[in-house]
């Protein structure tokens, strides 16, 4: 457990948990991919430039069509399963896309 | 040998040896966004000292070319190539519009030499970029009403190249000769290093592409090689038709030749997703840059100097 694991402040709700869904994708589909998002209910998310590789060979990202991004938003469970289903089923046949859900605890329950 | 050569060549080594040399993606963007500012400043400085009405011709010219070039390789691609139809749309997409780098590297070989060109090339490189995404997208998904033209006008009239360049060109113009020289140094007299460094890059890239380049090259290598002489034939003759200087006919045809690498493959990646990028950018940046860049150029000049000797 981090620093700040058994820390609870006033305002806050112990325990409240939101899944943290992960995409990692080619930087072509950021703007449709924010688009998507706020329309299916997130409140904000973050996005960092990013490089590895996956089966779809190197993204090194020196430059636009080796560009991949990592895009991250807390949201409720059911926001975090509308969007995973939606992006599976637009992008996953064409784009080299990676989705990862997992469990995060929050610290303000009322942001996500 | 022009040092800015060496530069791609040093870049394409470096890759192929796969040396620790990678430039941040920031920097990248950034000498690009300087490539394309001053090609729009400097057209749009001389655009402003002549009428402009007198350039509207020669505009069409190019927009039916744009139209024309993919119209001939799709087939090819189709029936010889044996690819699948969003990829021949795409590659066709690719050749049929125009390289940034390339044209730049023209601009510089002719400025190496002291020849003038026409003041509107840059204004026809900009026209040159968009015709031909139009054209991809309809061979590859054919005319529905279901296609939201929207977002496929937002990639072929917003992309990052054709707002650089048209921005450039309303600042020179708006600008004139005198208004620009205090920005001069940065765009003008850094103009080669500037493309050197970016050469050093495209190398490194161009070079990234070999190993699909085995893969792909029986084909793709005849394929990246011939159509620009063919489409660089056809830009002479055209230039020709314009009554263009040979200067003109020259880039003219290396407009013709070029394929893209900027503006394309993002417009096809999100209007045409089913098409395979390796296979367009392996022909366009793995074979065609580098041919037009160090074989391409000097051709083309012959082709300008023997169309304007023979008329």
């Amino acid at each position: 457990m981090g620093p700040w694991g058994r820390v609870t402040p006033m305002n806050t709700n112990p325990g409240a948990t939101r899944r943290l869904l992960t995409i990692i994708t080619e930087s072509v589909l950021e703007t449709a991919l924010t688009r998507d998002l706020e329309k299916l209910g997130a409140q904000g998310y973050t996005i960092v430039d990013a490089r590895g590789k996956g089966h779809r060979g190197v993204r090194e990202g020196g430059w636009e069509a080796s560009g991949n991004i990592r895009l991250d938003v807390v949201c409720a469970e059911e926001t975090a399963r509308k969007i995973a289903a939606h992006v599976q089923q637009r992008y996953y046949d064409d784009y080299a896309m990676i989705v990862l859900l997992g469990e995060v605890e929050v610290l303000r329950p009322e942001k996500f | 040998m022009d040092p800015i050569l060496l530069f791609f060549l040093f870049g394409l080594a470096a890759g192929l040896l796969r040396a620790e040399l990678r430039l941040p993606s920031a920097i990248y963007d950034f000498v690009s966004m300087l490539l394309l500012l001053s090609i729009g400043l400097k057209g749009g400085v001389e655009l402003a000292e002549q009428p402009f009405l007198s350039v509207l011709p020669d505009v069409l010219v190019a927009i039916v070319m744009g139209i024309v070039l993919p119209l001939l390789i799709y087939p090819v691609l189709r029936h010889v190539g044996r690819f699948k139809r969003p990829d021949a749309a795409s590659i066709a997409a690719h050749y049929g519009s125009v390289s940034v780098g390339t044209f730049a590297v023209a601009v510089a070989w002719l400025a190496t030499r002291e020849i003038d060109y026409e003041a509107h090339l840059p204004l026809l490189l900009v026209v040159l970029e968009m015709p031909a995404i139009l054209v991809g997208i309809v061979l590859a998904r054919g005319f529905s009403a279901k296609m939201d033209w929207t977002s496929i006008g937002h990639e072929v009239f917003l992309g990052k190249g054709v707002v650089l360049l048209l921005g450039g060109l309303l600042i020179g113009w708006i600008a004139g000769p005198e208004g620009v020289e205090p920005i001069g140094p940065l765009f003008f007299d850094l103009f080669k290093g500037i493309l050197a460094v970016f050469l050093l890059e495209m190398g490194l890239i161009a070079a990234a592409q070999a190993s699909s380049l085995k893969r792909h090259g029986l084909f793709l290598l005849p394929f990246g090689t011939l159509v620009p002489i063919l489409f660089g034939s056809i830009g002479t003759g055209l230039g020709m038709l314009m009554g263009m200087s040979t200067g003109g006919t020259m880039l003219f045809a290396v407009l013709a030749a070029s394929a893209s690498y900027i503006a394309v493959p993002a417009a096809m990646r999100i209007s045409v997703p089913q098409a395979n990028p390796t296979l367009s950018l392996t022909a366009s940046l793995g074979i065609t840059f580098p041919f037009n860049v160090l074989v391409g150029i000097p051709l083309y000049w012959k082709f300008a100097e023997w169309a304007h000797g023979a008329g």
